[in-house]
């Protein structure tokens, strides 16, 4: 990744004392992450009244942010924005993969594709989980990482699609059979629940809530990690990089007080959003 | 000098007039030399006070108090007379009163809703109880009691009344063809809503609406609806059934749509089920979102047709102007949308029906993996946890 170098070279930040802090996360990444998150909680919060359109909460939430017309306004400028950010990611993959013609994007340790160290990672993974075997080496994405990504890059097309036939229902008809657009809200609003309790439940837990990371993994959003916490959650990167000597390229410095604390801020208050919506999606799913 | 008054002729004068007394009793002048103190009391405290004037220019001002009060012939007259009976002179009133639900006398004498005795108007002046613009209020002495409507089993409707479209437009806009209490349940002869000669009996219901509205009761009529009660069956809803009887709303106002489907939904609780499942509803159903099709919007509202009907917005060749309304640029691929599709049917929408079985597996297998994944690994990582921190002499948490 040539911007991981540019990123540590880049940063002025005061180093830190002791310890050494490595780059994990372009700044381009991190905003990535941060309209990725931010979208998806707004689209989250305006679609889950959709959903579930019938329960007492839906109906004082749409009524407090002024009525079903702002709440699909909303729904549409989130999408809309999460769509743009989209096709930026996109762009770039095509960049990168023809233009710069960087061979690991598509495989290789660093890449988001999955492989057959994956597999054995997964299965390595659950062996030691319950105690029949060592814990696996991770490499710069590991196995559950690759699945989160992979889930929002097929979640965003089918949402994506499903939820702009809807929008645009009439064009879409031009070259959809009927019974498509009633499957395209049954598409969108399964696949949009799925993607809402995996990432308030799962993504939360696996990323942030673990006791490895409690209360949140802040690399996402200060862009680095410690020298220990590197090695430790992924020794096959920092062993590869170490022995390909460009340790020194990656190093950065502690991030400055004010970001760790405006990281933890908001991410306190995306997952603090994320599971008051799982809990009312719950109660909505089961109680209805 | 001659004079001008004999004595014989004196005596029989005086003679004549206090033999002509009797007959003559209950002249307003005399009754009113006590009774236009208005302080006058009977021997049981109540006022018997006349106010002259007033009944001077009542409808029955130019009426002797005999004429009424038959049963005093002289003065002094007893402290008790008889009452006095309204219906020697308004027989078809009364004649209509036998039998409704007002016939009882002692609770609902005349005045209770003409107002009082003395100061009767007729139903033209807008001095008159019973005037169109008064009648709401004069039946609410009664029916606006929350107490008396439970007491007799009655909802109580008065408020709901003048909260309606009626109400308001009787009470705020002052018209007089405003539908007020009598214009649906009559005047004397009012009958419980479950007596079948009763304009308010659910067949006689369009009916008795139609009296303003003709023009959509005959839309009505032509539907099915409309036929189906005309057919005796009394199931099908007439006009109160949807616009309530009393609360009713303005129908395009949003607060109607807002709660208008459930109405429907009452009786073909199969298509609101299906309904709710789309779009048109989950968008409908939240607060002062009033655009998306209701019912009616496709189905129409009073001359309801089957699909198979030509005629019907629902027909398959009105579909394009039917969903066009809403959705500019509807094509024929468009109109094949099924707006009351229902995904756990697999026999009705096999596609719908698979698409969502997939979707849901998809949802199950995906979170119960990655739900016993993340909880073998929380346990996991807790404990290596726990045992990292003992090692290093910590405390446990």
């Amino acid at each position: 990744m040539p911007d991981m170098e540019q990123a540590a070279v880049a940063s002025g930040e005061p180093a830190g004392a002791q310890e050494r802090y490595f780059v994990r996360f372009t700044r381009a990444q991190r905003y990535m992450h941060a309209v990725l998150f931010t979208t998806f909680l707004g689209l989250a919060a305006t679609g889950l009244p959709m959903r579930f359109s019938q329960s007492a909460w839906a109906r004082r939430f749409a009524s407090g942010v002024g009525g079903f017309g702002a709440i699909i306004f909303f729904h549409k400028l989130f999408a809309v924005i999460l769509t743009l950010a989209f096709l930026i990611h996109v762009r770039e993959i095509f960049q990168r993969a023809l233009v710069r013609r960087e061979k690991g994007i598509f495989w290789g340790p660093t890449s988001m594709v999955g492989n057959w160290k994956d597999v054995k990672d997964l299965f390595g993974h659950l062996r030691w989980m319950v105690g029949l075997g060592p814990k696996p080496q991770f490499e710069r994405y590991a196995y559950w990482e690759k699945f989160d990504y992979w889930a929002v890059f097929w979640g965003m097309v089918v949402i994506g699609f499903s939820g702009y036939a809807m929008w645009f229902a009439p064009f879409f008809a031009r070259f959809l059979p009927g019974w498509a657009l009633n499957a395209v809200l049954v598409i969108h609003s399964e696949e949009g629940l799925l993607a809402i309790l995996f990432i308030f439940s799962i993504h939360f837990v696996n990323t942030h809530l673990r006791p490895d990371s409690f209360p949140m993994d802040l690399v996402i959003f200060t862009g680095v990690e410690s020298e220990e916490e590197f090695k430790t959650k992924r020794p096959m990167e920092y062993q590869r990089i170490a022995s390909e000597g460009k340790l020194e390229t990656r190093i950065s410095h502690a991030p400055a007080l004010w970001l760790t604390n405006f990281s933890k801020v908001v991410g306190t208050i995306a997952i603090l959003i994320g599971l008051t919506l799982l809990v009312l999606t719950l109660s909505a799913y089961f109680g209805s | 000098m001659r004079t001008v008054f004999s004595i014989p002729l004196v005596v029989a004068a005086s003679v004549f007039l206090f033999l002509a007394a009797p007959g003559r009793a209950g002249a307003q002048t005399d009754c009113l030399a006590c009774h236009s103190d208005a302080g006058i009391q009977d021997a049981s405290g109540h006022s018997v006070g006349v106010d002259a004037p007033k009944f001077h220019s009542s409808i029955h001002g130019s009426l002797q108090c005999g004429d009424c009060h038959a049963a005093i012939k002289e003065y002094p007259h007893p402290d008790k007379v008889t009452p006095v009976q309204c219906e020697t002179c308004h027989a078809d009133e009364a004649a209509g009163l036998v039998g409704s639900v007002h016939a009882s006398r002692a609770e609902h004498p005349c005045t209770s809703c003409h107002g009082d005795a003395h100061s009767i108007f007729p139903k033209s002046d807008p001095k008159s109880a019973v005037y169109p613009l008064n009648v709401p209020r004069t039946c609410g002495n009664c029916h606006g009691n929350g107490e008396m409507a439970k007491k007799h089993g009655l909802n109580n409707v008065y408020p709901l009344y003048l909260d309606s479209i009626h109400g308001f437009a009787l009470s705020k806009e002052g018209l007089l063809v405003a539908a007020n209490c009598q214009s649906c349940h009559g005047s004397h002869h009012i009958l419980s809503h479950k007596d079948p000669a009763s304009p308010t009996y659910k067949a006689s219901v369009p009916k008795t609406c139609g009296n303003c509205h003709a023009g959509i009761t005959a839309d009505y009529m032509g539907g099915v609806h409309g036929k189906a009660v005309l057919a005796g069956k009394l199931d099908a809803p007439v006009c109160s059934d949807c616009h309530t009887a009393h609360a009713i709303e303005q129908p395009t106002a949003s607060a109607f749509r807002m709660q208008s489907t459930p109405i429907c939904g009452n009786c073909h609780k199969d298509k609101f089920s299906t309904y709710r499942d789309t779009f048109h509803s989950q968008l409908g159903s939240l607060g002062g979102y009033v655009e998306t099709a209701r019912c009616w919007d496709c189905h129409g509202a009073h001359e309801i047709l089957p699909a198979s009907d030509p005629r019907s917005p629902i027909n398959k060749a009105n579909l394009v102007q039917t969903c066009g309304r809403c959705h500019a640029g509807a094509n024929l691929s468009f109109v094949q949308y099924q707006p009351h599709a229902n995904a756990r049917n697999r026999k009705l929408n096999p596609a719908l029906y698979f698409i969502r079985l997939f979707m849901n597996l998809l949802l199950a297998s995906v979170l119960s993996f990655f739900m016993i994944h993340t909880i073998l690994w929380l346990i996991r990582s807790r404990y290596d946890q726990v045992k990292r921190r003992k090692a290093e002499g910590g405390k446990n948490a």
